[in-house]
């Protein structure tokens, strides 16, 4: 057995990984948009409120995020249940593991944002609205495409966050082969069975080159955007 | 179109108060740093939300606190050019320019791109980056980024205040083709006295927030008292002329009023072309009789009609040369030999390289 051969349950480790860094990042970023302009450029009731439950997962141990989850999004929970009658379950559904990783992932994606965010010149702003542009249009065409670099900044880090992610996915969703084993909890499961060292050494291989993979993209990204936007 | 501006703000230990109006042409907001210009301006626009304001601009009521009416910046199509260009710098110049155009509602768009494009010189910068433009290129765009907006008013802060001298020097014109090809009111906010009294048909003076006169650029340029001490040496009066005769031989232009002739260098165009010139008290001589061999090649003939004291030795003497006012400030020893008084016939003299004319470096 090569290096680069894997077996279908590693691959399919590496697959659902990709898959739930992928949903976790995309589902994320409209709601980290709006709660880091709120904490950028809003003063309301509150703010320190917002600011710190975002942070929480930042600070709080994953196991508890995780068990929080679960509490809450599990089918017997009070917006699991809910959301069960409509057809949307969480609970060890791969869905519950992008869950997971989103929330996990998203304070990185605000605070990027929103340092991003309060770096735009707001007289810039306030030039685009002297030319007839609504609050949205000022957003839209002056605010967002100078958080550019910001926001591809946020995305990767969420991204990396949810490729890293172990203690609330596994509290949350826990470790099924091919429905919520992701690469890390993958490893896991390997290092703790004999002989399964070669494929904990390949998948960590894997997810090394993912995660530079995705730095060096967003170093790309984030150059060329900003060379755009460059005063 | 006319702008009525009715405006009490506090702002910290500043409290602003000033009620003016334009019908047309460019009204100066004059005044030292830190006397509210910008501030004023800022209510104009809608950036500030004002504690008390009626302003209206060609019969519509922007802000009327009273009414509890207040119309965002962006539904006042009013345009603004401020001190830093703030160009979008994620657009090229082509983009900066649609922008404002893009939001203007098409039944009330009047500006077209190839006449601005023209009358501001840019139409050769279209692909470039705000990056690569020089402080009055990007001035320039600025401007015509406003204009292309359809605005029923011109606000422009202090447009010339980040440029060094040569850049002033590039943009005057262009600024003067725009008062005089713009049907829209401008409000120029200046510090600057050589810009105010090139630009000006109407000045608002302010003075620690408080309009303190407002008028006709000619008369308010005579009254030396309200030009803040850091432009002190720039006080003097502007006279409007007509270009009587261009001499190509010692590049010499003889302008003519009812005050006399007077003689500028340089060309201002053919004969009957508007100029308004400007003399600073400072460069101003006085005679009782007529001089004669002397290089000073304009002498105008008037009488003295006031004399104020401007510091402990100097005094400001307004004389009247035939209906328009020449300001001369000279020392009180020499008013007192002279035994100037109102009603006393005397002669100013002027250096022709002294006169301020249309084309000159403004500074």
């Amino acid at each position: 057995m090569t290096l680069l051969s894997l077996t279908p349950e590693e691959w399919q480790a590496v697959r659902l990984s990709l898959r739930v860094a992928t949903v976790a990042m995309i589902a994320s970023l409209p709601v980290a948009l709006a709660v880091a302009w709120l904490l950028a450029r809003k003063e309301f009731w509150g703010k320190s409120l917002l600011n710190g439950i975002v942070h929480l997962p930042l600070v709080m141990p994953p196991v508890v995020t995780g068990y929080l989850l679960l509490l809450t999004f599990g089918t017997r929970g009070p917006i699991g249940a809910w959301l069960a009658e409509i057809g949307i379950v969480f609970a060890f559904r791969w869905t519950g593991a992008a869950l997971a990783c989103a929330v996990m992932g998203f304070p990185l994606m605000v605070r990027a944002i929103r340092l991003s965010i309060e770096a735009v010149d707001t007289r810039l702003e306030a030039a685009s609205s002297t030319l007839g542009a609504s609050a949205l249009w000022v957003f839209l065409t002056v605010t967002l495409p100078l958080t550019l670099p910001g926001i591809i900044a946020g995305m990767i880090l969420c991204f990396a966050k949810a490729m890293g992610e172990f203690g609330a996915t596994i509290t949350f969703v826990s470790n099924i082969p091919g429905e919520t084993q992701t690469l890390p909890t993958a490893i896991y499961t390997l290092t703790q069975a004999p002989g399964g060292d070669a494929g904990a050494l390949k998948l960590t291989a894997i997810s090394i080159a993912i995660s530079l993979g995705a730095l060096l993209v967003s170093e790309f990204l984030a150059r060329r955007a900003g060379q755009r936007i460059a005063a | 179109m006319s702008l009525d501006a009715d405006v009490r703000h506090r702002l910290g230990s500043l409290t602003l108060e000033a009620a003016f109006a334009s019908t047309g042409g460019i009204t100066a907001i004059f005044g030292a740093s830190g006397c509210g210009k910008t501030s004023l301006v800022n209510v104009i626009a809608g950036l500030i939300r004002p504690d008390f304001a009626r302003i209206s601009v060609g019969g519509t009521l922007l802000v009327d606190t009273a009414q509890g009416i207040f119309l965002p910046p962006s539904k006042r199509r009013i345009g603004y050019v401020f001190q830093e260009a703030r160009l979008f710098p994620h657009m090229s110049v082509e983009a900066n320019l649609a922008y404002g155009e893009w939001f203007a509602p098409k039944s009330e768009r009047y500006a077209r791109k190839a006449p601005i494009l023209e009358l501001l010189g840019i139409g050769h910068l279209l692909k470039r980056r705000p990056r690569e433009l020089s402080g009055g290129e990007k001035q320039r765009v600025a401007i015509g980024r406003a204009l292309l907006a359809s605005p029923r008013l011109l606000l422009m802060d202090e447009p010339l205040a980040s440029l060094d001298a040569a850049r002033k020097a590039e943009i005057m014109p262009y600024l003067e083709r725009l008062r005089d090809e713009v049907k829209i009111p401008i409000v120029y906010v200046s510090h600057s006295v050589a810009e105010v009294m090139r630009l000006a048909s109407g000045v608002a003076v302010l003075s620690q927030g408080k309009l303190v006169a407002f008028g006709p650029a000619a008369e308010i340029a005579q009254r030396l008292d309200l030009v803040p001490a850091e432009e002190r040496e720039e006080g003097g009066v502007i006279i409007d002329m007509t270009v009587a005769a261009h001499d190509a031989g010692f590049d010499l232009t003889r302008l003519s009023s009812s005050a006399g002739d007077v003689y500028v260098p340089g060309h201002l165009g053919p004969a009957g072309t508007p100029a308004r010139v400007r003399i600073r008290a400072r460069d101003v001589m006085l005679a009782l009789e007529e001089p004669r061999a002397i290089s000073a090649l304009n002498i105008l003939r008037g009488t003295v009609a006031a004399i104020a004291p401007a510091d402990a030795a100097s005094v400001n003497v307004r004389l009247d040369c035939g209906g328009a006012a020449v300001m001369a400030r000279i020392t009180r020893h020499s008013a007192a030999v002279l035994k100037l008084a109102p009603g006393t016939p005397a002669y100013a003299v002027v250096k022709a390289v002294s006169v301020s004319g249309p084309g000159a470096d403004p500074r």
